[in-house]
């Protein structure tokens, strides 16, 4: 196996794992960790999967799409902590209710 | 360009002077709609239009595209966007301080859209549909309050997850291809492992977006916890937007894959409208009724996948009519939902009666909206309706047009419960938050807009058939 | 465009302005309500007068606006629709002075007359409609414009009956909706043809044929009130007399006997539907719902509520006659919609007149209303042998005709059932009268309102006066040129006369 294809499926693996733990985690800083691990998942395919021609120099394009995507992680993540915060605030619980509805 | 550049510096300048932030925004919305109508125009007479960011050609630079369905999709974003503009400037004198913070995010928003709408690079739409949600969730959260805060943070997580989903699907692409730029992917792109885990991905995020059944889940709470013009915004434009980028993928790049998920999403938009509508049925707030109406015509949009098999100018017409109509109809619905709250101070339906009286042009609003959500004549919903019932019966898809007639059914259920009530005897009086009339309007218009659909039907057809964006030009006639 | 292109959809416009104009008007501006909703009236009857001349002497009254591609919106104004469209708009002016003085200082007036006036557009729209598609347009239309003016007393009954009817027409809709689309699919055109254009498809698709006339007859049975799809149409009636009046007589049950002629003769043609075996079925359920609302209406002490048996059970006679196939059977179920109409819309006015002027809403409390209101009974009485089919009176010559027209098909079991619906009808009928003329009232009357030596308001008087003159006058005059009877009998020939 080379080590492209090694990297691209240890991407998919955290990609994965992150999945489930946004999935199962009810603690929303859980969750909101477990969608930062899926984004790492996600630019260490993109990193991985960086070469045009084998053994020749990596393509640059995926690196530029990788920094993008830390960039708008880094928003997102930031936008979720301040939710999270105010939903403490408001509500003193880390946990998003069951049910909308009334 | 400007189409992305003007509201974008809207709403830096909003976010720099936000007590001047109302009259940025208008001054943003009506430039906006005039550069869009502009650009029609050369739609219209020259076809379609690229434009090459910074003169880089493909596969290194980022090409604009603009063909009728994106110029459709601009428009409609153009008109419902000044709308919700109008009312917010005056919805917020109330609240200032929530003014302060819609702005700015609502013009992040609409820059998104009309990039979204404009991009035919597949990682430039990604970046939009990240800028798309995180201003979405911003709008969603500005009403404040436990139950606003805990939608929009439901709304968030969702929104990543499926951006995420989304890129992994570009990775993969780019991989097997060597490039993000549709165009070329179009022409690279073939049927293997890669692409279909792509496809898989990618329309897995686009469809946790858009909110399709069972992954509507977090759409009635965020929408209906909003303040009213963001309702609107969420569900006219935004699912729209999502809506939109999975059409163009499909149409683009997967048409011919997989057969089989043509049939699974109209399956799952079949159970959407019935859902949905069901859901409507019971709810005792006005605003959730709106919101779950919504998930159920989301469900409309999804059946025309599989009935274009072999009737692709009813079934993509039908659908995109559907989409322009909707987002018309659905926020002058929010709008004048927001105005029937406001002077009650509550939207339980079942009191509702007193506040309907009063206010008759927001009834009328809705009445007329209505017609669109439930396929009666004349509205744009119902020219939606007659083309997929059309495409579904000239196949003899007996099943999708049976949902289809019955999903109208139950519309008319849910919503004449509501419009009745502007009937009936008024009982008891309360304190009434006076409504300026200019909201009141401004939900009109939009409803008068989805009527008007329906009795203008060729106009919009020709400009959506600029550049044969579905291919049809490849079928024989209708 | 010129002026035969013009008038259509200057018919149209003469409601369609007015009604959105009134909804704009504040509630005290009666005069200029009354003024606009009289003059739309007026302006209407004149002009369909005027086509009425232009029809008879050959004019071509027709205008197509491109609407989809391949359906445009068609309007042709032939003998067919003249006749729906002249019955529609006399009895809308005479229907609108009632309701002027009828809900005089009732609240949201204008809120109603908004809807009346889009309700007559609708049903002037379905008469005009040249296309299936433009007619399916105006009939759902017409249940939006009616429900608003179904629940406008805003009661607790009115809501449930106006839930009902929502019910009832919006599925009906729908079955027409989906009727309509189907055979678009197979035939690519919904124009209507005299003789229909149906008969050219091939045989194989005799079955989807079927299918789809169950669907659209359906459809269209519902506002017909055919059974069993008739139970929105007892509960309506909680609806001002107006209402009343212009549902059963004007526009919702009209409209769907008319939408069943059209389909029969203009769709299928009905030599064509004989064909395919879908009349006898039809000739089944008109005759088992001819029965069924004679004999409810035996059982009603509730005045409107009986007369809406009556109307269930006499509109079918129109499904009767077109399922009859036969020239003169045609001739007989053509021309009872419009005698019919002239008759019922007489029987509302005077129920009406009694509630408003002494409380009187059911048949028990109405002994002696002959001394106390004698015009109006009088006008009832005319109405009531019409029903029954008395010569001379309309409701005599529908019956004739149908009968021959029966006998001449070879069904012999239609002039039975005739008969025994006569006497159904004069079984229902002949109590009112009796009690109202030969009786001595019990009492007081239940909420007497005084309107000096008058015995009622003239708004409210005249109306029922004029229809049963027209009643009379139809039946007497029923040779002369003109008549319901002549244009029937002309609507007869381009459907049977030799091609």
């Amino acid at each position: 196996m080379n080590v492209a294809l090694f990297y691209a499926l240890t991407g998919a693996g955290i990609f994965t794992l992150g999945l489930h733990g946004v999935i199962i985690y009810r603690h929303l800083l859980r969750k909101i960790m477990a969608i930062n691990i899926m984004g790492s998942g996600v630019f260490l395919v993109l990193a991985g999967l960086a070469r045009r021609v084998p053994a020749g120099p990596p393509d640059p394009v995926p690196h530029a799409m990788v920094i993008t995507g830390i960039v708008v992680a880094v928003a997102a993540t930031a936008l979720a902590l301040v939710l999270l915060l105010r939903l403490l605030d408001v509500s003193g619980s880390v946990v998003l209710p069951d049910n909308e509805e009334e | 360009m400007t189409l992305i550049l003007l509201p974008l510096a809207g709403a830096m300048l909003a976010f720099l002077f936000p007590r001047a932030g109302g009259r940025l925004g208008l001054l943003t919305a009506f430039s906006v709609l005039f550069s869009a109508i502009a650009l029609a125009a050369v739609v219209i007479g020259d076809g379609v239009q690229l434009h090459l960011l910074g003169g880089w050609p493909a596969p290194l630079g980022i090409t604009l595209r603009t063909d009728g369905l994106s110029m459709v999709m601009l428009l409609v974003a153009a008109v419902v966007g000044l709308g919700i503009s109008l009312y917010a400037a005056v919805w917020f004198r109330q609240e200032p301080l929530n003014g302060e913070r819609f702005w700015p995010l609502w013009l992040l928003l609409w820059s998104a859209l009309n990039a979204l709408f404009l991009s035919a690079d597949l990682f430039n739409l990604y970046v939009t549909l990240e800028l798309l949600g995180l201003s979405a969730v911003g709008l969603a959260a500005v009403a404040g309050g436990a139950a606003a805060y805990a939608a929009a943070m439901r709304y968030l997580l969702v929104s990543l997850l499926g951006s995420l989903l989304y890129l992994l699907g570009v990775a993969l692409i780019y991989h097997a291809c060597g490039s993000v730029d549709i165009t070329l992917v179009a022409e690279r792109l073939s049927p293997s492992a890669a692409s279909r885990a792509a496809l898989a991905l990618m329309v897995s995020g686009l469809l946790l977006k858009t909110a399709l059944f069972p992954l509507h889940f977090w759409l009635p709470a965020a929408h209906a916890n909003a303040g009213a013009p963001v309702s609107a915004a969420l569900s006219g434009l935004v699912v729209k937007a999502t809506f939109y980028l999975l059409l163009r993928l499909w149409l683009e790049l997967f048409d011919t894959f997989a057969p089989q998920l043509e049939t699974l999403l109209g399956l799952l938009g079949a159970a959407a409208v019935l859902w949905g509508s069901l859901q409507a049925l019971r709810q005792s707030r006005l605003k959730l009724l709106i919101a779950y109406s919504t998930v159920a015509q989301i469900g409309y949009l999804f059946m025309a996948f599989p009935l274009a098999a072999a009737a692709g100018l009813q079934a993509w017409y039908g659908a995109l009519y559907l989409v322009m109509s909707h987002a018309l109809a659905k926020s002058a619905m929010f709008l004048a939902a927001g105005n029937l709250r406001r002077h009650a101070g509550h939207d339980r339906i079942a009191e509702l009666d007193l506040v309907a009286q009063r206010l008759p042009l927001s009834v009328s609003a809705f009445a007329l909206a209505g017609m669109t959500i439930m396929g009666l004549p004349p509205s744009g919903g119902f020219i939606a309706k007659w083309w997929l019932l059309q495409a579904a019966l000239v196949q003899g898809m007996w099943g999708w047009a049976l949902v289809l007639v019955v999903g109208g059914l139950l519309s008319a259920a849910y919503l004449f419960k509501v419009v009745g009530f502007a009937f009936t005897r008024a009982r008891g009086t309360h304190e009434a938050c006076p409504v300026p009339l200019s909201m009141e309007w401004i939900a009109l218009l939009l409803a008068i807009g989805s009527v008007l659909l329906g009795l203008l039907v060729l106009p919009p057809m020709a400009l959506l058939g600029v550049g044969d964006p579905f291919g049809l030009a490849l079928e024989a006639g209708q | 465009m010129t002026l035969n292109q013009l008038l259509p959809l200057v018919v149209l416009a003469s409601s369609l302005l007015p009604g959105l104009l009134i909804f704009a008007l504040p509630e005290e501006r009666h005069r200029t309500r009354s003024a606009l909703n009289l003059g739309g009236a007026l302006i209407k009857l004149a002009l369909v007068l005027w086509m009425l001349w232009g029809v008879y002497n050959q004019q071509l009254y027709e205008v197509r606006l491109a609407f989809l591609p391949g359906l445009e919106l068609v309007f042709r104004v032939g003998p067919l629709a003249l006749f729906f469209i002249i019955l529609s708009s006399g009895l809308w002016l005479v229907t609108t002075v009632y309701a002027i003085g009828y809900l005089e200082g009732s609240p949201n007036r204008s809120r109603f007359f908004g809807f009346f006036s889009l309700c007559v557009t609708s049903t002037v729209g379905l008469a005009m409609a040249g296309s299936l598609f433009t007619f399916l347009l105006f009939y759902e239309m017409l249940t939006l414009t009616t429900y608003p003016l179904v629940v406008h007393r805003g009661t607790e009954a009115a809501r449930r009956a106006g839930r009902a009817y929502l019910a009832y027409t919006v599925f009906g809709g729908a079955l027409l909706m989906a009727g309509t689309v189907w055979l678009y699919t197979l035939t690519g055109t919904l124009e209507f043809v005299p003789r229909g254009f149906v008969s050219g498809l091939d045989p194989s698709y005799r079955t989807q044929l079927v299918l789809i006339f169950i669907l659209l007859i359906a459809g269209l049975g519902v506002k017909a009130a055919l059974f069993p799809l008739h139970g929105w149409l007892p509960m309506a009636m909680v609806a001002p007399a107006p209402v009343s009046a212009l549902l059963h007589a004007v526009a919702v049950v009209k409209a769907g006997a008319f939408g069943i002629v059209r389909v029969v003769y203009e769709v299928y043609g009905v030599e064509f539907a004989f064909g395919i075996g879908v009349t006898y079925p039809l000739a089944i359920v008109a005759a088992v719902t001819i029965l069924y609302g004679s004999l409810r209406a035996m059982f009603q002490d509730d005045l409107k509520r009986r007369l809406a048996f009556s109307t269930i059970s006499q509109v079918s006679y129109v499904a009767l006659g077109v399922a009859i196939v036969g020239p003169i059977a045609t001739i007989g179920g053509v021309v009872h919609l419009v005698h019919q109409g002239v008759m019922k819309i007489t029987l509302f006015f005077c129920a009406g007149n009694m509630a408003e002027t002494l409380g009187v809403h059911r048949i028990s409390e109405m002994n002696g209303v002959g001394k106390r209101m004698p015009w109006t009974m009088a006008a009832f009485t005319i109405a009531a042998f019409g029903m029954i089919g008395l010569p001379p009176f309309a409701g005599f010559i529908s019956k004739w005709y149908l009968s021959l027209g029966a006998l001449e098909a070879g069904r012999e079991w239609v002039v039975l059932l005739l008969v025994i619906s006569s006497l159904l009808n004069a079984a229902y009928f002949l109590p009112i009268l009796h009690v109202a003329w030969f009786r001595q009232p019990d009492g007081p009357w239940p909420e007497e309102r005084d309107y000096g030596n008058r015995e009622t308001a003239w708004a409210l008087l005249l109306p029922p006066l004029i229809t049963a003159g027209f009643t009379i006058a139809i039946g007497l005059f029923a040779a002369a040129p003109f008549t319901p009877l002549e244009w029937a009998k002309l609507i007869s020939l381009r459907e049977f006369g030799t091609p």
